[in-house]
Protein backbone atom coordinates (compact mmCIF):
# COMPACT_ATOMS: atom_id res chain seq x y z
CA UNK A 1 0.00 0.00 0.00
CA UNK A 2 1.17 3.56 -0.91
CA UNK A 3 1.82 5.93 1.67
CA UNK A 4 0.59 9.70 1.69
CA UNK A 5 1.78 12.93 3.26
CA UNK A 6 -0.29 15.82 3.66
CA UNK A 7 -1.16 19.20 5.66
CA UNK A 8 -4.52 18.38 6.88
CA UNK A 9 -6.98 21.47 8.39
CA UNK A 10 -2.85 22.54 9.45
CA UNK A 11 -2.15 19.30 10.64
CA UNK A 12 0.83 17.05 8.95
CA UNK A 13 -0.52 13.33 8.33
CA UNK A 14 0.80 10.80 6.88
CA UNK A 15 0.08 7.16 6.45
CA UNK A 16 -0.81 3.59 4.29
CA UNK A 17 -3.87 4.33 1.88
CA UNK A 18 -5.46 2.00 -0.80
CA UNK A 19 -4.64 3.18 -4.13
CA UNK A 20 -8.64 3.21 -4.67
CA UNK A 21 -9.31 4.91 -1.56
CA UNK A 22 -11.04 8.52 -2.66
CA UNK A 23 -10.55 11.70 -1.49
CA UNK A 24 -13.67 11.85 0.51
CA UNK A 25 -13.64 8.33 1.93
CA UNK A 26 -10.07 9.53 3.27
CA UNK A 27 -11.50 12.47 4.87
CA UNK A 28 -14.23 10.82 6.39
CA UNK A 29 -13.30 7.06 7.75
CA UNK A 30 -9.68 7.31 7.82
CA UNK A 31 -9.37 11.22 9.32
CA UNK A 32 -13.05 11.04 10.82
CA UNK A 33 -13.82 14.45 9.86
CA UNK A 34 -16.96 13.67 8.28
CA UNK A 35 -17.88 17.11 7.95
CA UNK A 36 -17.40 16.71 4.17
CA UNK A 37 -20.31 15.07 3.02
CA UNK A 38 -21.26 12.39 -0.10
CA UNK A 39 -24.73 13.24 -1.84
CA UNK A 40 -24.56 11.76 -5.23
CA UNK A 41 -21.08 10.83 -5.43
CA UNK A 42 -20.46 11.55 -9.21
CA UNK A 43 -19.25 14.91 -9.38
CA UNK A 44 -22.35 17.09 -9.93
CA UNK A 45 -24.02 17.86 -6.58
CA UNK A 46 -21.04 19.54 -4.89
CA UNK A 47 -21.65 18.12 -0.73
CA UNK A 48 -18.05 16.93 -0.68
CA UNK A 49 -15.93 19.99 -1.71
CA UNK A 50 -12.96 20.81 0.29
CA UNK A 51 -9.95 22.62 -0.79
CA UNK A 52 -6.94 21.07 -2.33
CA UNK A 53 -3.80 23.33 -2.22
CA UNK A 54 -6.61 26.47 -2.26
CA UNK A 55 -8.89 25.31 -4.51
CA UNK A 56 -11.97 24.03 -4.00
CA UNK A 57 -11.98 20.45 -5.92
CA UNK A 58 -14.98 17.64 -5.78
CA UNK A 59 -13.48 15.23 -3.18
CA UNK A 60 -15.30 12.28 -4.48
CA UNK A 61 -13.99 12.47 -7.75
CA UNK A 62 -10.62 12.51 -6.73
CA UNK A 63 -7.77 10.06 -4.58
CA UNK A 64 -6.48 10.20 -1.57
CA UNK A 65 -3.21 9.07 -3.54
CA UNK A 66 -3.39 12.50 -5.62
CA UNK A 67 -3.05 14.55 -2.44
CA UNK A 68 0.14 13.31 -1.37
CA UNK A 69 2.05 16.32 -0.43
CA UNK A 70 -0.59 18.73 -0.32
CA UNK A 71 -2.93 21.05 1.62
CA UNK A 72 -6.12 20.35 2.19
CA UNK A 73 -8.78 22.22 4.04
CA UNK A 74 -11.68 20.47 4.88
CA UNK A 75 -14.72 22.44 6.54
CA UNK A 76 -13.74 21.41 9.90
CA UNK A 77 -10.59 23.73 9.17
CA UNK A 78 -12.40 26.94 8.61
CA UNK A 79 -12.69 28.03 11.89
CA UNK A 80 -10.40 29.39 14.55
CA UNK A 81 -11.06 27.77 17.77
CA UNK A 82 -14.58 29.10 18.62
CA UNK A 83 -14.43 31.57 16.39
CA UNK A 84 -16.41 30.79 13.03
CA UNK A 85 -14.56 31.89 9.56
CA UNK A 86 -16.28 34.96 7.99
CA UNK A 87 -18.11 32.81 5.47
CA UNK A 88 -19.65 30.32 8.26
CA UNK A 89 -20.48 33.10 10.12
CA UNK A 90 -22.84 34.86 6.96
CA UNK A 91 -24.40 31.51 6.61
CA UNK A 92 -25.46 31.33 10.51
CA UNK A 93 -26.47 35.32 10.07
CA UNK A 94 -28.24 34.93 6.73
CA UNK A 95 -30.03 31.44 7.37
CA UNK A 96 -28.35 30.17 4.59
CA UNK A 97 -29.44 26.81 5.25
CA UNK A 98 -32.04 24.66 6.36
CA UNK A 99 -31.18 21.09 6.61
CA UNK A 100 -27.60 21.75 6.27
CA UNK A 101 -26.74 18.57 4.35
CA UNK A 102 -24.94 20.78 1.56
CA UNK A 103 -23.99 23.65 3.87
CA UNK A 104 -20.33 22.42 4.23
CA UNK A 105 -20.11 21.99 0.55
CA UNK A 106 -21.33 25.35 0.03
CA UNK A 107 -19.52 27.26 2.28
CA UNK A 108 -15.91 25.68 0.93
CA UNK A 109 -17.17 26.59 -2.40
CA UNK A 110 -17.82 30.54 -1.50
CA UNK A 111 -14.71 30.61 0.39
CA UNK A 112 -12.75 29.81 -3.10
CA UNK A 113 -15.34 31.47 -5.21
CA UNK A 114 -15.03 35.13 -3.48
CA UNK A 115 -11.43 35.21 -2.53
CA UNK A 116 -10.28 38.16 -4.04
CA UNK A 117 -13.82 39.67 -4.77
CA UNK A 118 -15.59 41.31 -2.03
CA UNK A 119 -17.86 42.54 -3.78
CA UNK A 120 -18.90 39.54 -6.27
CA UNK A 121 -22.89 40.02 -7.78
CA UNK A 122 -25.33 37.86 -7.38
CA UNK A 123 -24.88 37.02 -11.02
CA UNK A 124 -21.40 35.52 -10.20
CA UNK A 125 -22.50 33.83 -7.01
CA UNK A 126 -24.73 32.29 -8.68
CA UNK A 127 -22.86 30.95 -11.62
CA UNK A 128 -20.06 30.14 -9.11
CA UNK A 129 -22.45 27.77 -7.28
CA UNK A 130 -23.31 25.90 -10.49
CA UNK A 131 -21.54 22.59 -8.84
CA UNK A 132 -23.55 22.95 -5.66
CA UNK A 133 -27.18 22.19 -5.45
CA UNK A 134 -29.14 22.27 -2.14
CA UNK A 135 -32.26 20.06 -2.31
CA UNK A 136 -34.30 22.21 0.02
CA UNK A 137 -33.78 24.87 -2.48
CA UNK A 138 -32.60 27.72 -0.06
CA UNK A 139 -30.60 29.65 -3.34
CA UNK A 140 -32.53 32.52 -1.96
CA UNK A 141 -30.12 33.26 1.48
CA UNK A 142 -27.46 31.22 0.53
CA UNK A 143 -26.95 33.88 -2.27
CA UNK A 144 -27.09 36.64 0.73
CA UNK A 145 -24.93 34.29 3.20
CA UNK A 146 -22.43 34.68 0.14
CA UNK A 147 -22.58 38.08 -0.48
CA UNK A 148 -22.30 38.85 3.45
CA UNK A 149 -19.16 36.26 3.97
CA UNK A 150 -17.48 37.76 1.05
CA UNK A 151 -17.34 41.70 2.32
CA UNK A 152 -16.74 40.39 5.39
CA UNK A 153 -13.83 37.97 4.19
CA UNK A 154 -12.80 41.99 2.75
CA UNK A 155 -11.71 39.82 -1.09
CA UNK B 1 -13.38 -0.63 -7.89
CA UNK B 2 -10.50 -2.59 -7.89
CA UNK B 3 -7.00 -2.11 -6.31
CA UNK B 4 -4.27 -0.61 -9.02
CA UNK B 5 -0.27 0.35 -9.27
CA UNK B 6 -0.39 4.54 -8.97
CA UNK B 7 2.33 6.15 -10.70
CA UNK B 8 3.44 9.64 -10.75
CA UNK B 9 6.16 10.45 -13.74
CA UNK B 10 7.53 13.67 -13.43
CA UNK B 11 8.57 13.79 -17.18
CA UNK B 12 6.87 12.55 -20.78
CA UNK B 13 9.48 9.53 -21.47
CA UNK B 14 8.44 8.10 -17.78
CA UNK B 15 4.98 8.99 -18.83
CA UNK B 16 5.54 6.66 -21.65
CA UNK B 17 7.09 3.58 -20.68
CA UNK B 18 4.62 4.27 -17.76
CA UNK B 19 1.84 4.10 -20.06
CA UNK B 20 3.04 1.07 -22.68
CA UNK B 21 1.15 -1.82 -20.71
CA UNK B 22 -1.82 -2.93 -20.23
CA UNK B 23 -5.05 -1.82 -18.97
CA UNK B 24 -3.03 1.63 -17.84
CA UNK B 25 -4.80 4.24 -17.99
CA UNK B 26 -3.35 8.71 -17.64
CA UNK B 27 -5.17 10.58 -14.58
CA UNK B 28 -5.40 14.29 -15.44
CA UNK B 29 -9.14 15.72 -13.65
CA UNK B 30 -10.24 12.24 -13.43
CA UNK B 31 -13.34 13.67 -13.64
CA UNK B 32 -14.53 10.91 -16.48
CA UNK B 33 -12.06 8.29 -15.15
CA UNK B 34 -12.89 8.03 -11.44
CA UNK B 35 -16.31 7.49 -11.69
CA UNK B 36 -15.77 5.03 -15.03
CA UNK B 37 -13.67 3.06 -12.35
CA UNK B 38 -15.93 3.61 -9.22
CA UNK B 39 -18.87 2.25 -11.71
CA UNK B 40 -16.57 -0.90 -12.57
CA UNK B 41 -17.33 0.67 -16.28
CA UNK B 42 -13.77 0.93 -16.82
CA UNK B 43 -10.96 -1.78 -15.86
CA UNK B 44 -7.21 -0.56 -14.78
CA UNK B 45 -3.77 -1.89 -13.66
CA UNK B 46 -2.30 0.94 -13.36
CA UNK B 47 -3.57 4.40 -13.22
CA UNK B 48 -0.87 7.29 -14.05
CA UNK B 49 -0.95 10.56 -12.60
CA UNK B 50 -0.21 13.44 -15.21
CA UNK B 51 -0.37 16.73 -13.18
CA UNK B 52 3.10 16.33 -11.64
CA UNK B 53 4.79 16.59 -15.08
CA UNK B 54 6.26 20.01 -15.82
CA UNK B 55 6.16 19.71 -19.62
CA UNK B 56 2.82 19.12 -19.42
CA UNK B 57 1.10 22.02 -16.94
CA UNK B 58 2.32 24.85 -18.56
CA UNK B 59 1.28 27.12 -21.51
CA UNK B 60 4.04 29.11 -23.42
CA UNK B 61 4.31 31.53 -26.24
CA UNK B 62 5.34 29.56 -29.69
CA UNK B 63 8.10 31.74 -31.69
CA UNK B 64 5.62 32.40 -34.66
CA UNK B 65 2.60 33.82 -31.96
CA UNK B 66 1.29 30.78 -31.40
CA UNK B 67 0.49 29.14 -28.37
CA UNK B 68 1.37 25.64 -26.62
CA UNK B 69 -0.81 24.28 -23.89
CA UNK B 70 0.40 21.70 -22.09
CA UNK B 71 -1.79 18.66 -22.05
CA UNK B 72 -2.52 18.57 -18.35
CA UNK B 73 -3.49 22.70 -17.95
CA UNK B 74 -6.76 23.08 -16.04
CA UNK B 75 -9.63 24.53 -17.36
CA UNK B 76 -9.60 27.07 -14.63
CA UNK B 77 -6.31 28.04 -16.04
CA UNK B 78 -6.71 28.46 -19.39
CA UNK B 79 -9.95 30.67 -18.70
CA UNK B 80 -7.89 32.52 -16.55
CA UNK B 81 -4.84 33.21 -18.90
CA UNK B 82 -4.79 36.48 -20.00
CA UNK B 83 -3.20 35.16 -23.31
CA UNK B 84 -5.67 33.00 -24.12
CA UNK B 85 -8.45 35.52 -23.02
CA UNK B 86 -6.40 37.93 -25.48
CA UNK B 87 -5.99 35.65 -28.40
CA UNK B 88 -8.49 32.80 -28.53
CA UNK B 89 -11.25 33.69 -26.36
CA UNK B 90 -13.29 30.90 -27.64
CA UNK B 91 -11.50 28.65 -26.03
CA UNK B 92 -11.73 30.34 -22.73
CA UNK B 93 -15.20 30.62 -23.24
CA UNK B 94 -15.56 27.02 -23.79
CA UNK B 95 -13.22 25.59 -21.03
CA UNK B 96 -15.51 27.49 -18.36
CA UNK B 97 -18.57 25.10 -19.56
CA UNK B 98 -16.80 21.98 -18.41
CA UNK B 99 -19.04 20.61 -16.02
CA UNK B 100 -18.66 23.18 -12.46
CA UNK B 101 -15.38 25.34 -10.99
CA UNK B 102 -14.65 22.62 -8.77
CA UNK B 103 -14.24 20.25 -11.62
CA UNK B 104 -12.93 23.25 -13.94
CA UNK B 105 -10.35 23.15 -11.15
CA UNK B 106 -9.06 19.72 -11.90
CA UNK B 107 -10.16 18.60 -15.71
CA UNK B 108 -7.42 19.59 -17.90
CA UNK B 109 -7.33 20.52 -21.50
CA UNK B 110 -5.78 17.08 -22.72
CA UNK B 111 -8.58 14.96 -20.72
CA UNK B 112 -11.37 16.66 -22.57
CA UNK B 113 -9.42 15.77 -25.89
CA UNK B 114 -8.43 12.63 -25.07
CA UNK B 115 -11.84 11.46 -23.99
CA UNK B 116 -13.41 11.53 -26.98
CA UNK B 117 -16.94 12.64 -26.38
CA UNK B 118 -18.81 13.80 -28.77
CA UNK B 119 -20.13 16.84 -26.66
CA UNK B 120 -16.58 18.18 -25.37
CA UNK B 121 -17.18 21.27 -24.31
CA UNK B 122 -13.91 22.15 -25.53
CA UNK B 123 -13.20 20.64 -28.76
CA UNK B 124 -15.05 22.70 -31.65
CA UNK B 125 -13.35 25.97 -30.24
CA UNK B 126 -10.26 23.96 -30.68
CA UNK B 127 -10.85 22.75 -34.30
CA UNK B 128 -11.77 26.42 -35.25
CA UNK B 129 -8.71 27.75 -34.06
CA UNK B 130 -6.94 24.87 -36.62
CA UNK B 131 -5.04 23.42 -33.25
CA UNK B 132 -2.77 20.66 -33.68
CA UNK B 133 -2.20 17.77 -31.36
CA UNK B 134 1.33 17.18 -30.23
CA UNK B 135 1.79 13.24 -29.16
CA UNK B 136 4.64 11.58 -28.16
CA UNK B 137 5.70 8.02 -28.01
CA UNK B 138 8.13 5.14 -27.61
CA UNK B 139 8.25 6.02 -31.70
CA UNK B 140 9.05 9.65 -31.48
CA UNK B 141 6.44 12.80 -32.14
CA UNK B 142 3.91 13.46 -34.41
CA UNK B 143 1.14 16.56 -34.87
CA UNK B 144 -2.36 15.88 -36.22
CA UNK B 145 -4.99 17.92 -36.05
CA UNK B 146 -7.17 17.77 -33.24
CA UNK B 147 -10.35 16.17 -35.52
CA UNK B 148 -7.60 13.84 -36.79
CA UNK B 149 -7.24 11.99 -33.49
CA UNK B 150 -11.30 10.78 -33.37
CA UNK B 151 -12.09 7.59 -34.43
CA UNK B 152 -15.49 7.19 -32.27
CA UNK B 153 -17.24 7.77 -29.05
CA UNK B 154 -13.86 6.93 -26.38
CA UNK B 155 -11.93 6.00 -28.89
CA UNK B 156 -8.55 7.86 -30.60
CA UNK B 157 -5.99 7.37 -32.77
CA UNK B 158 -3.31 7.21 -29.77
CA UNK B 159 -1.38 3.80 -29.02
CA UNK B 160 -1.01 2.15 -26.18
CA UNK B 161 2.77 3.58 -26.30
CA UNK B 162 1.37 7.50 -27.14
CA UNK B 163 0.11 10.66 -25.04
CA UNK B 164 -0.82 13.46 -25.95
CA UNK B 165 1.78 15.66 -24.51
CA UNK B 166 0.12 18.95 -25.47
CA UNK B 167 -1.98 21.32 -27.79
CA UNK B 168 -0.48 23.51 -29.96
CA UNK B 169 -2.62 26.85 -31.41
CA UNK B 170 -1.29 28.30 -34.61
CA UNK B 171 -0.66 32.44 -34.57
CA UNK B 172 -3.89 33.86 -36.19
CA UNK B 173 -4.13 36.06 -38.79
CA UNK B 174 -5.67 39.35 -38.74
CA UNK B 175 -9.50 40.22 -38.54
CA UNK B 176 -10.21 36.68 -37.31
CA UNK B 177 -12.44 36.10 -34.76
CA UNK B 178 -14.34 32.48 -33.09
CA UNK B 179 -17.55 32.01 -31.32
CA UNK B 180 -18.90 28.66 -29.75
CA UNK B 181 -22.10 28.46 -28.84
CA UNK B 182 -24.01 25.61 -26.96
CA UNK B 183 -27.58 24.45 -26.52
CA UNK B 184 -28.22 22.45 -22.89
CA UNK B 185 -31.82 22.30 -21.64
CA UNK B 186 -29.97 23.55 -18.28
CA UNK B 187 -27.80 26.41 -18.66
CA UNK B 188 -25.26 25.36 -16.16
CA UNK B 189 -23.86 21.49 -15.28
CA UNK B 190 -24.88 19.79 -18.78
CA UNK B 191 -23.92 18.11 -21.86
CA UNK B 192 -24.27 19.86 -25.25
CA UNK B 193 -27.42 18.55 -27.25
CA UNK B 194 -25.52 20.32 -29.93
CA UNK B 195 -22.84 22.58 -30.45
CA UNK B 196 -21.27 25.08 -32.96
CA UNK B 197 -17.71 26.57 -32.74
CA UNK B 198 -17.64 29.37 -36.03
CA UNK B 199 -14.29 30.94 -36.75
CA UNK B 200 -14.25 33.65 -39.70
CA UNK B 201 -10.89 35.88 -41.28
CA UNK B 202 -11.65 38.72 -43.82
CA UNK B 203 -9.60 40.05 -45.70
CA UNK B 204 -9.57 44.20 -46.40
CA UNK B 205 -12.31 44.04 -48.14
CA UNK B 206 -14.65 42.26 -45.69
CA UNK B 207 -14.63 38.91 -47.45
CA UNK B 208 -14.26 35.88 -45.57
CA UNK B 209 -11.03 34.06 -46.59
CA UNK B 210 -10.90 31.39 -44.35
CA UNK B 211 -13.98 29.51 -42.21
CA UNK B 212 -13.74 26.89 -39.93
CA UNK B 213 -17.17 25.95 -38.30
CA UNK B 214 -17.03 22.80 -36.12
CA UNK B 215 -19.63 20.48 -34.52
CA UNK B 216 -20.27 18.78 -31.19
CA UNK B 217 -22.67 16.31 -30.44
CA UNK B 218 -24.07 15.55 -33.58
CA UNK B 219 -22.12 12.87 -34.60
CA UNK B 220 -20.13 10.07 -33.42
CA UNK B 221 -17.07 12.13 -33.17
CA UNK B 222 -16.70 16.38 -33.08
CA UNK B 223 -16.90 17.06 -37.14
CA UNK B 224 -16.00 19.85 -39.12
CA UNK B 225 -19.03 21.43 -41.15
CA UNK B 226 -16.91 21.86 -44.54
CA UNK B 227 -19.88 22.21 -46.62
CA UNK B 228 -20.49 24.81 -44.61
CA UNK B 229 -17.15 26.26 -44.67
CA UNK B 230 -17.54 26.63 -48.43
CA UNK B 231 -20.28 28.38 -48.18
CA UNK B 232 -18.59 31.47 -46.65
CA UNK B 233 -15.62 31.19 -48.27
CA UNK B 234 -14.91 34.17 -50.64
CA UNK B 235 -18.23 35.94 -49.75
CA UNK B 236 -19.52 39.22 -47.77
CA UNK B 237 -21.15 38.99 -44.13
CA UNK B 238 -24.88 39.24 -44.83
CA UNK B 239 -28.10 37.21 -42.81
CA UNK B 240 -28.65 35.61 -45.62
CA UNK B 241 -25.09 33.70 -46.55
CA UNK B 242 -24.90 32.55 -42.67
CA UNK B 243 -28.76 31.25 -43.20
CA UNK B 244 -27.61 29.23 -45.92
CA UNK B 245 -24.28 28.58 -43.82
CA UNK B 246 -26.48 27.23 -40.85
CA UNK B 247 -28.70 24.64 -43.68
CA UNK B 248 -25.64 23.62 -44.66
CA UNK B 249 -24.24 22.62 -41.59
CA UNK B 250 -27.36 20.83 -40.42
CA UNK B 251 -26.47 18.36 -43.44
CA UNK B 252 -23.09 18.42 -42.33
CA UNK B 253 -23.89 17.06 -39.16
CA UNK B 254 -24.58 13.22 -38.92
CA UNK B 255 -26.53 13.06 -35.09
CA UNK B 256 -28.82 10.25 -33.43
CA UNK B 257 -32.03 9.92 -31.24
CA UNK B 258 -30.97 9.81 -27.85
CA UNK B 259 -32.43 11.12 -24.62
CA UNK B 260 -30.75 14.28 -24.97
CA UNK B 261 -32.52 15.33 -28.14
CA UNK B 262 -33.84 13.81 -31.59
CA UNK B 263 -31.30 13.79 -34.57
CA UNK B 264 -34.16 16.16 -36.49
CA UNK B 265 -33.95 18.84 -33.57
CA UNK B 266 -29.96 18.67 -33.43
CA UNK B 267 -30.16 19.42 -36.94
CA UNK B 268 -32.09 22.26 -36.29
CA UNK B 269 -30.16 23.66 -33.62
CA UNK B 270 -27.14 23.49 -35.98
CA UNK B 271 -28.57 25.66 -38.54
CA UNK B 272 -29.33 28.07 -35.32
CA UNK B 273 -26.51 28.10 -33.47
CA UNK B 274 -24.21 27.92 -36.85
CA UNK B 275 -25.91 31.17 -37.57
CA UNK B 276 -25.94 32.80 -34.47
CA UNK B 277 -21.95 31.88 -33.82
CA UNK B 278 -21.23 32.99 -37.33
CA UNK B 279 -22.94 36.45 -36.68
CA UNK B 280 -21.60 36.90 -33.20
CA UNK B 281 -18.23 36.55 -34.65
CA UNK B 282 -18.59 38.83 -37.51
CA UNK B 283 -19.92 41.60 -34.66
CA UNK B 284 -16.41 41.39 -33.22
CA UNK B 285 -14.82 41.72 -36.92
CA UNK B 286 -17.16 44.79 -38.54
CA UNK B 287 -18.99 47.52 -36.56
CA UNK B 288 -23.12 47.87 -37.73
CA UNK B 289 -25.68 45.37 -38.50
CA UNK B 290 -25.08 42.54 -41.13
CA UNK B 291 -27.06 43.00 -44.14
Amino acid sequence: MPSISLTLNGRSVSGEVETKTLLVDYIRENQKLTGTHVGCDTSQCGSCVVHVDGKSVKSCTMLAVQVDGSEVTTIEGLATGEELHPMQEAFRQNHGLQCGFCTPGMVMSAVDLVAGNPDISETEIREGLEGNICRCTGYHNIVKSVQAGAKAMGG
Amino acid sequence: MDLFNFQTPRSIPELIAAKNSANAWLLAGGTDLIPQLKEDRRKAETIIDVKKIAAMTNISAEQDGGLNIGAAVTATTIAQSEIVCASYPALAYSVALIGSRQVQNRASLGGNVCNAAPSADAVPALMSYGALANIEGTKGKRSLMVEEIFTGPGRTVLEQDEVLASITLPALPENTAAVYQRFTPRREMDIAVAGVSSRITLDANSKIVDAKIALASVGPTPLRAKAAEMTLIGEVPSLKLFEAAGAAAASDASPIDDTRGSADYRRHLVSVLCRRTLASATKELIQGDLP
